[in-house]
């Protein structure tokens, strides 16, 4: 079942890949995305049953729209310090905590922690997030985690939680 | 009038792109340009391959415009953590006004 | 056709400040950064240049060259960690 979603999933990438379809590339497609399946099978997410999950799809539509508000702002943010010329930044690296406990969730987690206003994930290690901050405020744990983390994780919880 | 659209949204995203790179050169230390940098050029591409999608519509070309979007908001986030901890563990200092780093703390304990 | 031209022009000044920055940059992660941005900024080169001609197999150019640069990205990361590629 593991190996048959990653053949599924494969093989969407290809269709979409070679889109002016004809017979030859989708039998093609399909041997390529066997063997990817066969080789790769054991190394994919470990609770791929959720995948098959129509509400864990819902909610990440619905984080989309969520997440692309943030990183417009992010950009305005970084674009304003850029151009002021007296730069007024403040940086340092902050510990956060999580509660996600998956490890797709958690790396769902930083990649949008980096794209989001200025910070970046430097580091994880168990259920703690080293991240640089472009301007810190507290370099307190929970107060940390409550400005940056909370926003999306109230959502990945829905999806990965 | 789709190709006057797809032309302003195609000059949002290199002006972006424009921003960044200017980042990239007037931030302090290697965390802060590496902030700047990451953030603006991934919004900057993706405007720029909205508006390739606008253009053409939905031909095979806006669907692997579409694709490549995708695959540079997951690859580009993942290469600029990377970086960051590599430049860490390689002993590169935070810039020397920074504030607080509990990264290094936890190293030298 | 004048539009196009600026456009190309201002992706070409992004190109020349990375290069300033790999040619000054005082230490190696300076470069690194400055390499990983030229790669994503040649995509959106890329990107301009399928919709000038009309030809898709430039997109497909995009894609492979956004993974490939994300792969050597990577790698240069790992090498700056001091450990061997496979860990």
């Amino acid at each position: 079942m593991k190996r048959f979603t990653l053949f599924f999933i494969s093989y969407i990438i290809w269709i979409l890949l070679v889109l002016p379809l004809d017979l030859q590339t989708l039998i093609l497609g399909f041997f390529v995305a066997l063997i990817v399946a066969l080789l790769f099978g054991k190394e994919f997410v470990e609770n791929y049953k959720r995948l098959w999950h129509i509400d864990r799809l819902f909610w990440f539509l619905v984080y989309i729209p969520v997440f692309t508000y943030y990183l417009i702002l992010a950009n305005l943010d970084v674009m304003y310090r850029v151009l002021h010329p007296d730069l007024p930044i403040n940086p340092g690296i902050v510990k956060v905590k999580t509660k996600l406990k998956s490890r797709s969730g958690r790396s769902v987690l930083c990649n949008s922690i980096t794209l989001t206003p200025g910070t970046l994930s430097v580091d994880i290690e168990g259920e703690y997030i080293y991240i640089h901050w472009l301007n810190v405020k507290s370099d307190d744990v929970d107060l940390a985690s409550k400005g940056i983390v909370e926003k999306f994780e109230k959502y990945l919880m829905k999806v990965f939680g | 009038m789709n190709n006057i659209i797809g032309y302003i949204i195609i000059g949002i995203g290199v002006l972006f792109n424009l921003f960044g790179c200017i980042g990239l050169l007037r931030m302090p230390d290697v965390y802060c340009r590496l902030q700047a940098a990451t953030k603006c050029v991934t919004l900057g591409i993706c405007f720029v391959l909205i508006g390739v999608v606008v253009i053409v519509g939905f031909n095979p070309l806006g669907v692997k415009a579409l694709i490549c979007m995708v695959f540079i908001l997951v690859t580009s986030p993942t290469g600029a953590h990377a970086l960051a901890r590599g430049a860490h563990k390689s002993g590169v200092k935070l810039w020397k006004k920074s504030v607080c780093d509990k990264y290094k703390d936890k190293e030298s304990k | 056709m004048i539009v196009e031209m600026l456009l190309f022009v201002v992706l070409l000044i992004c190109c020349f400040l990375c290069l300033y920055r790999i040619a000054r940059g005082p230490t190696v992660p300076d470069r690194v950064v400055a390499i990983d941005i030229l790669g994503i900024v040649v995509v959106g080169f890329t990107a301009l240049i399928a919709v000038e001609t009309g030809k898709d197999f430039y997109m497909n150019i995009a894609i492979a060259w956004a993974l490939i640069s994300f792969l050597g990205t990577i790698a240069l990361a790992k090498h700056l960690e001091g450990k061997s590629f496979d860990e």
